[in-house]
């Protein structure tokens, strides 16, 4: 029983405390110190932004965007918490101020890749401020292999230059073809792929056609040119049976290692997930409608999980945030938590791989 | 009933009725019905009970020389004769001042884990030495004038405390006293306890909605070890989404927190402006606390009309009616808030509920209340919205779509 799990109460008496709560041991000279501290830390903060201008690293970002994630709409008699959630998204972005240079939106905007989904999500969209960037997810797209979302949003896969940094979106969740030999009908495949570990599906990848596109676009840039890019699932191996995965991550990895550091940012994963693999910093995106729980196995080091989220807070652990930009290209990852404290990886934490600027550990117990 | 300042009963005459509820008992031991290490841990290690702080901070809680004008006890919003709150929108201080907030009633809050409708109090020991300086309630210019005031009670604070009058102690004094108002013997906790027969057929079958499709217990948590029904925490069930913008209110109260960080601004701040409204977010500065208050309790609630941390919901039946239509939509709505589509007679079977969570003690009142609150909602449901409790209408719809559906 050493190491099993312990209850709240089991944990609570071992350290002589009541499982009420800590604040209980504070006298009241401690608890003014505390709130007194609380204030003084919380003295530059502004509700609209975590405008912290310096992040922990020290430096001012060259500039911010904001992101919104994984807000997988239904039709409204099945579900519209989940419209109300992205709607509470757009409104967090609608009111930074100042007003980030883009907002990016990172896929999975529909469950079922259904007309009135996507059209829902382009409509609830449509009320956000900044210039909007899409990438399209797995949910999006395999009803109509891609008709609806191109026809809302234009393509998938693209790049631009913003502020000296060049911008890649990539179409990560490319799936071998499971479903004709199967004689499945479109809403069959499409709810194949959308079960998390439904293992008839083939696993994500970007495919030879997107690498050589991705080749040639990156081939004029000098090496220390700062790259951000953008995938859908992370563009490395976490835990195949979720399809928290990328089969040829390798390979665009490699495509990548030429270039000093890269950061890649992805949806897919639902929850605060840091990484590190040679040049390429990855960052995870928070999700507006629901939290997975973490994987298994194959968990990256660097990643300072979140605890479990409470599960009768159907907000706690969802929510959206700010990528601070720094000029070599390398970003402080804000996680605006809708239930929790916001949550800063800092740049200088990836760069140091985890020694310098260690994000606070959950500020939640486990249950 | 003889009365005195601002509404409140007569001090002696609620003293008197206070004697009726609660006949002398041992107050070193646990109140009836509690187990007596759970209750060993809602005392504090500085502050346990003892016949003598009850009985000085029983004198200073209905003593109006707490107040500058004399006007003003603590009885005088926590009244024996009304639930132990004031059951008034919001409750009026010295100079008739009036402020933002309801009063919550003193009954069983040494139960909680923090104290005030926005958490921003630890004790109960703490929080009963702020309305003694806020200026709207009893308005004390400073802590010396509140124990210049308390001089006469210099015997009685050295054999409760063993020293001089000082600040600290009157708000021990007063916490203890508090701690005593344990009042958890509801027809319902009898129910729970075995006796079918405790609560009516009506009650019996609210308690199956509270646990299902009103999806009460989520934030109410209630049962026999924990009979408070309230989770402790802070939810935006949007009340305060009526009649405010957020937005502009938060950015004026960080400026406001940021030029003086004290607890007495907070705690002025908090009761005396509109920024009465942001909640737990005057506290934490937390955006997702904006509109954020804590979990009321249950027990008891039958008598502490009106409801929510303004007051603006006056009966039980308005409380259903809000939550019916999934609460008030803004951006920091709790996501647990959903429309519940109950129907009348759901809603008239919650409320039976509701009032069977009063202690047996305060039977005529709530009986009183009941009635009351019956005839009041038989002529206006200002809340009721059968549309958008069945989900009829989406009030995101009306947002984002222009009022258009969203479907096909």
């Amino acid at each position: 029983m050493k190491n099993g799990p312990r209850s709240d109460e089991t944990t609570c008496a071992g350290r002589g405390r009541h499982p009420a709560g800590s604040h209980r041991r504070l006298s009241r000279r401690s608890f003014m110190q505390a709130s007194a501290a609380a204030l003084a830390a919380a003295a530059s903060f502004t509700p609209v932004s975590v405008a912290r201008g310096a992040g922990p690293s020290g430096k001012d970002p060259a500039f911010r965007f904001a992101y919104i994630s994984d807000s997988h709409l239904y039709a409204k008699d099945l579900n519209d918490r989940f419209a109300r959630a992205l709607l509470r998204a757009v409104d967090d972005v609608n009111h930074l101020d100042p007003q980030p240079d883009f907002v990016f939106y990172g896929g999975d905007l529909a469950q079922l890749g259904q007309d009135h989904e996507l059209e829902l999500g382009a409509r609830i969209l449509e009320n956000v401020k900044a210039p909007l960037k899409m990438m399209v997810g797995e949910h999006d797209w395999y009803l109509d292999m891609g008709k609806k979302w191109r026809e809302l949003f234009g393509e998938p896969t693209y790049s631009w230059d913003h502020k000296g940094v060049h911008f890649v979106v990539l179409m990560s969740v490319v799936e071998r073809d499971f479903w004709t030999q199967r004689n499945l009908s479109p809403m069959e495949r499409m709810q194949t792929v959308a079960g998390l570990d439904n293992g008839m599906q083939s696993s994500f990848m970007v495919g030879a056609e997107q690498r050589e596109w991705l080749t040639k676009d990156l081939e004029k840039l000098p090496k220390n040119a700062p790259l951000i890019v953008f995938s859908h699932s992370p563009l490395y191996k976490l835990y195949k049976n979720w399809n928290f995965w990328t089969d040829d991550a390798e390979e665009v990895q490699a495509i990548l290692k030429r270039f000093d550091r890269v950061v890649v940012i992805h949806g897919h994963t639902h929850q605060v997930l840091t990484n590190r693999i040679g040049n390429i910093h990855f960052h995870g995106l928070l999700s507006t409608a629901w939290p997975w729980p973490y994987a298994p196995q194959g968990m990256p080091e660097l990643t300072v999980q979140m605890s479990r989220p409470d599960p009768f807070n159907p907000n706690d652990g969802c929510g959206d945030g700010e990528v601070h930009v720094h000029a070599d290209g390398l970003v402080d990852k804000v996680y605006n938590l809708w239930n929790r404290n916001p949550l800063i990886v800092a740049k200088g934490y990836t760069e140091s791989l985890g020694k310098k600027d260690v994000p606070p550990k959950p500020n939640r117990p486990g249950y | 009933m003889p009365m005195a300042a601002h509404g409140a009963a007569n001090m002696d005459y609620q003293l008197q009725e206070l004697a009726g509820l609660l006949p002398e008992a041992d107050v070193t031991e646990a109140p009836a019905g509690l187990d007596p290490v759970v209750w060993a841990a809602f005392i504090p290690k500085d502050n346990a009970l003892t016949r003598r702080r009850v009985e000085l901070g029983r004198k200073l809680y209905f003593d109006t020389r707490l107040s500058r004008d004399g006007t003003v006890s603590c009885a005088t919003c926590h009244d024996v004769t009304r639930g132990f709150t004031d059951q008034r929108k919001v409750s009026e201080g010295i100079k008739d001042q009036v402020g933002q907030r309801n009063a919550p009633t003193v009954l069983n809050t040494a139960l909680l884990e923090t104290l005030f409708l926005d958490g921003r109090s630890p004790t109960l020991d703490h929080q009963a030495k702020m309305p003694i300086l806020n200026p709207i309630e009893m308005g004390m210019p400073d802590e010396a004038a509140a124990v210049e005031a308390d001089l006469a009670y210099r015997k009685a604070f050295k054999e409760a405390y063993g020293r001089g009058v000082n600040y600290e102690d009157i708000g021990r004094a007063i916490g203890a006293f508090e701690r005593t108002l344990v009042f958890i013997d509801s027809p319902f906790r009898r129910f729970l306890g075995g006796d079918a027969r405790a609560v009516s057929a009506d009650a019996r079958a609210g308690w199956a909605l509270f646990n299902g499709k009103a999806r009460c217990v989520t934030c109410h948590p209630v049962n026999l070890s924990n009979p408070l029904g309230t989770d402790n925490r802070f939810h935006n069930i949007g009340v305060s989404a009526r009649h405010q913008n957020f937005e502009s209110l938060a950015r004026r109260a960080l400026k406001a927190l940021g030029e003086d960080p004290s607890e007495k601004k907070l705690d002025e701040l908090a009761l005396a402006t509109e920024m009465s409204e942001l909640g737990r977010f005057m506290v934490t500065k937390n955006r997702s606390d904006i509109g954020a208050f804590r979990t009321s309790m249950l027990l008891n609630v039958g008598i502490t009309p009106p409801y929510m941390h303004d007051g603006s919901l006056p009966t039980l039946w308005d409380v259903m009616d809000h939550y019916n239509k999934g609460g008030e939509p803004n951006p920091f709505l709790d996501g647990g808030m959903e429309p519940l589509a109950l129907t009348e007679t759901e809603i008239h079977q919650m409320v039976a509920f509701l009032f069977s969570l009063t202690d047996v003690r305060l039977a005529a009142e709530n009986r009183r209340q009941f009635a009351f609150q019956k005839a009041a909602a038989q002529k206006s449901r200002e809340f009721r919205d059968p549309d958008t409790a069945f989900r009829r209408k989406l009030a995101f719809e009306d947002r984002v779509m222009g009022g258009k559906s969203a479907d096909k």
